[in-house]
């Protein structure tokens, strides 16, 4: 039969399941095919910390919600047009989120007695009424699965996992998707299980027909690709950008990258995918703890590696008193902390900003460190290039702050030039220097030589006792320690001078109000600025790279407009930094729910100020 | 995996450079004036390293030496090579990623019984089961001096200190049982006041393939003096020390008059030579592929010191763990060619749009 094709501009889809059907995969494929049909996209996996919570409950609820659309976004999307609910625990806890009127496509058959009292449901809501404001589309889609596969020599268990296959099938019918890339995956994915992978083509296939066949769907989409910048992509998420940034890092300075890592949650993908790329001389060490390490990485580093180490705001605790030794013996080293939500164990998989203090304050003595953060999951590519070019070249540990929601969501990528990349000198001391001294400054950056081991002539010790001015030997001398205590922070404040000054979005030039931001709210506050303006408000925008050192602009930014706001996912954690700094009285915006802010929230608060005006 | 093990030339200092210039113990010392107590037992172990060092025929700059918080933590700064003084505990961390990542250095590690056994103890054990090649200097006095005199993990029970006026409570490690334990191949004990020995001992540590960990009994004349007196003293330490040399039979005594013989449970005593068959004397196998054996000899330590082993007690081939993950990163060049940064940057699903 002919369906009737309707053109969107955007579409969110919200897939939920248990934690074990696959919504994961499902979701990633679906990205995997928008991506390549060349709609602007935004993805935000939600998952629980347990790996296999209870079958059926709340707390087993798994989802990947994707925005995609003709013209480019910043955003997964505030609520979902379309939510999938494969079980009666996933439909509980997403049917808050989706408007009056949304597409709900629920599994019937887990819609079991059983099931349904496990979430505290006392009748079927798929029967009972209860979702008449939506437009429901009950399908049994496990039974179909099976149905569809009865002559594949395959148990019935393995059936009924190919349900998601069977979903992403009808969704990517629905959508009108490219089903090359995923029909590819699967080849690969169970090469080695050719039943298994008959049999889930097969349901890819099934779910697909099932759309074209059957009148539960008379209307099929079309969201035509995004208009974008010339050039080859690639769908990224943050923490493969960012391993991808280290690995540039590292081919970029000709030095080989070592990575000390104890895996934690939502850092471990990068230790994962560093642990791959071996042949461009990429070492990985899985460490005893966290303190060993970054331990192990500044030993690396000590020794002529780009010591690198990864981990979240429990292993920055632990690590701390290294990062004071990296500072005190001035070596280059760069410390991830791809941030969850705290304190102590917190929620592990879900994304905050409240590590900006702890990675600026939480050390003993004077201890500055720069700090960088991405502000999208392509950008950590670039962020970390930018952390390795500064710690290299100041010879110091700097901080590069991203965190759950930027290590786990994606968006295309375009994919740079390499030769466009910048290249970072190591500079390393030359052999056979008289009187040697390691703590000689560069007049012009304050950083002191890198002589390492193996370097005929400039043999020196180095450690965490304070060293004298020149010739870095230990030394009690109370002038001498003034002087080398504001020498590190005048060696980390003059970075202000070698970073892009902040540049300010104010299309009008007429906005009295700016909204300033850091990390990962970039997308929120950039989808709500485009919303106030959209409504003929006038605001202007800018977005924080650089934490410390700030740009050397940011105080007459900051003053030239009468309100600052400024949204958090803390407590108000840049908004202390700023009026400490610049004594300007700072507007704070601060949730923390473990989520992005939305984009209509977002707009609401600065409306707010600007009618307040 | 198995040419690492049978090859030529794969030992510790295979790939660090040598020099020609003939060195002497004067080429190690530094112009920092040494600050331990005098008559601290640290004196004549630097003095046994600087000059046995030379001997190696190593380049001075691909030596060195990391150290972590304590009095013998101090002993990089006066060594003139590399040197790292790190934080409490973490020497080991620290030079695990040196050594890890620069095969053409001679690394060693110095530390105490505080800074290795008990706020480092996690980095110790996992640098012995990796076998990652450092050269673990482990001094042993018994007692915290730089913090000026509390107890440690190795003082004896009942020991009164100022943090333990009524007695220390905990059970003390052994050294020696605890690096065998955690999958050491290289474990041996000495004593500062015996350069020859500790020079022995350093030798062969110096040339083994993996972690070395050498405990030196090092006496703490302010806080801690005597404590290893029975194994000095001359009158009576042959007769409570066994000098354990692999391939010969463990007897001992001013006279050599006591021997080893096995015992239940595995373990050794100590018996008259006199009234045993020469057959059942044990003989040392440090190269023994069982550990126990090693065990049990770490096991007749007392607090007295009846008797008291030093010597090496295991010393077995295993690959490093350094050597290991070059022949991985060596195998992914070999097996996919060296890295193309534009290709990785384009792998997986891509797509153009066209201008």
């Amino acid at each position: 039969m002919t369906k009737q094709v309707q053109q969107l501009d955007r579409v969110i889809i919200r897939f939920a399941g248990d934690s074990g059907d696959g919504m994961q995969l499902t979701g990633d494929r679906f990205t995997q095919e928008t991506a390549s049909f060349g709609n602007d996209l935004s993805t935000l996996p939600n998952f629980p910390a347990e790996i296999r919570a209870p079958a059926g409950t709340l707390p087993g609820v798994s989802s990947f919600q994707l925005h995609f659309a003709d013209h480019d976004i910043l955003t997964p999307g505030d609520a979902p047009n379309v939510l999938v609910a494969m079980n009666p625990a996933a439909l509980k806890a997403n049917i808050g989120d989706l408007p009056r009127g949304g597409d709900l496509i629920v599994n019937t058959d887990e819609f079991t007695k059983r099931n349904l009292a496990k979430v505290g449901y006392a009748t079927n809501p798929v029967e009972d009424g209860s979702l008449a404001e939506y437009r429901v589309h009950a399908l049994p889609l496990t039974s179909m699965t099976v149905g569809a596969l009865t002559d594949f020599d395959i148990s019935k268990k393995d059936a009924e996992r190919a349900k998601n296959m069977f979903a992403l099938g009808l969704l990517s019918w629905l959508y009108h998707r490219p089903t090359e890339g995923t029909l590819a995956f699967l080849e690969r994915k169970f090469a080695r299980k050719p039943d298994i992978m008959k049999a889930n083509i097969a349901a890819f296939q099934a779910g697909w027909n099932y759309g074209e066949t059957t009148e539960a769907f008379s209307v099929q989409y079309e969201i035509k690709p995004a208009v974008q910048p010339a050039g080859l992509y690639r769908n990224i998420t943050g923490n493969v950008a960012l391993s991808y940034g280290l690995v540039a890092a590292g081919v970029r300075s000709g030095l080989p990258v070592f990575l000390g890592s104890y895996p934690i949650t939502p850092a471990s993908d990068i230790l994962h995918e560093l642990s791959k790329h071996k042949r461009f001389g990429v070492r990985t060490f899985q460490a005893e703890d966290e303190i060993a390490a970054i331990g192990a990485a500044l030993g690396a580093s000590f020794g002529g590696s780009l010591g690198v180490t990864t981990t979240s705001g429990p292993g920055i605790a632990l690590k701390s008193e290294t990062i004071g030794l990296a500072v005190s013996t001035e070596l280059p080293l760069l410390v991830i902390d791809v941030q969850r939500a705290g304190p102590s164990t917190g929620l592990p998989t879900k994304t905050e900003q409240a590590d900006l203090l702890q990675v600026m304050y939480g050390r003993n003595g004077e201890a500055p460190v720069p700090i960088i953060a991405p502000q999208s999951p392509s950008d950590c590519f670039d962020a970390a290039l930018e952390a390795a070019r500064i710690a290299v070249k100041y010879r110091t540990p700097v901080v590069l702050l991203s965190d759950g929601y930027l290590a786990n969501g994606s968006e295309p990528w375009r994919i740079p030039d390499v030769d466009s990349l910048p290249t970072i000198d190591p500079d390393f001391a030359a052999p056979g220097q008289e009187g040697f001294q390691p703590f000689k400054r560069d007049p012009e950056t304050l950083a002191r030589p890198w002589a390492v081991p193996g370097t005929a002539g400039l043999e020196h010790r180095i450690g965490g006792l304070e060293k004298a001015d020149g010739s870095g030997n230990i030394s009690y001398d109370p002038t001498n320690h003034d002087t080398m205590t504001r020498l590190r922070q005048a060696k980390i404040d003059g970075i202000a001078n070698d970073i892009a000054p902040l540049t300010v979005d104010d299309p009008s030039g007429q906005a009295r109000v700016l909204v300033l931001g850091w990390g990962c709210t970039y997308g929120s506050i950039a989808a709500a600025v485009r919303r106030v303006r959209s409504a003929g408000g006038h605001i202007a925008q800018a977005h924080l790279r650089h934490l410390n050192p700030f740009p050397a602009n940011l105080g007459q930014v900051l003053r030239s407009y009468d309100k600052v706001v400024v949204p958090e996912i803390n407590l108000g954690q840049l908004a202390l930094l700023l009026r400490g700094k610049y004594l300007v009285d700072v507007i704070g915006y601060n949730r923390m729910r473990g989520l992005p802010f939305k984009a209509e929230e977002l707009a609401g608060v600065i409306q707010d100020v600007i009618d307040s005006e | 995996m198995s040419e690492l093990h049978n090859g030529n030339g794969h030992g510790a200092l295979s790939l660090v450079p040598k020099t020609d210039v003939r060195q002497t113990a004067k080429d190690f010392k530094t112009d920092q004036e040494v600050r331990w107590c005098p008559g601290c037992g640290d004196y004549a172990i630097l003095a046994a390293v600087q000059s046995f060092l030379p001997e190696l025929g190593l380049r001075r700059e691909n030596i060195c030496f990391v150290s972590g918080i304590g009095c013998s933590s101090r002993f990089p700064y006066y060594m003139n090579t590399y040197g790292f003084h790190s934080i409490h505990g973490r020497a080991p961390a620290i030079a695990t990623g040196l050594a890890a990542s620069r095969p053409d250095l001679s690394v060693w590690v110095v530390t105490g019984d505080g800074d290795a056994l008990s706020i480092g103890g996690n980095h110790l054990i996992h640098a012995l089961r990796r076998n990652i090649n450092l050269k673990i200097l482990l001094f042993n006095n018994r007692i915290y001096g730089l913090t000026k005199g509390q107890y440690s993990p190795t003082s004896e029970v009942g020991k009164i200190t100022k943090s333990t006026p009524m007695g220390s409570l905990d059970a003390p490690f052994n050294p020696i049982s605890l690096a065998i334990g955690a999958e050491g191949t290289f474990v041996a004990r000495t004593i500062d006041s015996d350069r020859k020995h500790l020079q022995s001992v350093l030798r062969a540590a110096a040339q083994h393939n993996g972690t070395a960990l050498v405990e030196i009994y090092q006496n703490c004349n302010i806080f801690n003096d005597g404590a290893f007196d029975p194994l000095k003293d001359p009158e009576v330490r042959d007769d409570v020390t066994i000098r354990l040399e692999h391939g010969q039979p463990i007897v001992f005594g001013a006279d050599g008059g006591k021997a080893l013989r096995r015992s239940g449970f595995g373990a050794f005593e100590v018996v008259n030579v006199a009234d045993v068959d020469p057959s059942e004397i044990v003989v040392h196998d440090a190269h023994h592929p069982d550990p126990s054996l090693a065990f049990a000899l770490s096991r007749l330590d007392s607090p007295a010191f009846e008797h008291t082993p030093i010597g090496i007690f295991r010393q077995v081939e295993r690959p490093s763990y350094d050597e290991q993950m070059r022949a991985q990163l060596d195998e992914a060049v070999t097996g996919q060619g060296p890295g193309d940064l534009a290709a990785l940057l384009a792998s997986g699903d891509t797509w153009r749009i066209d201008g």
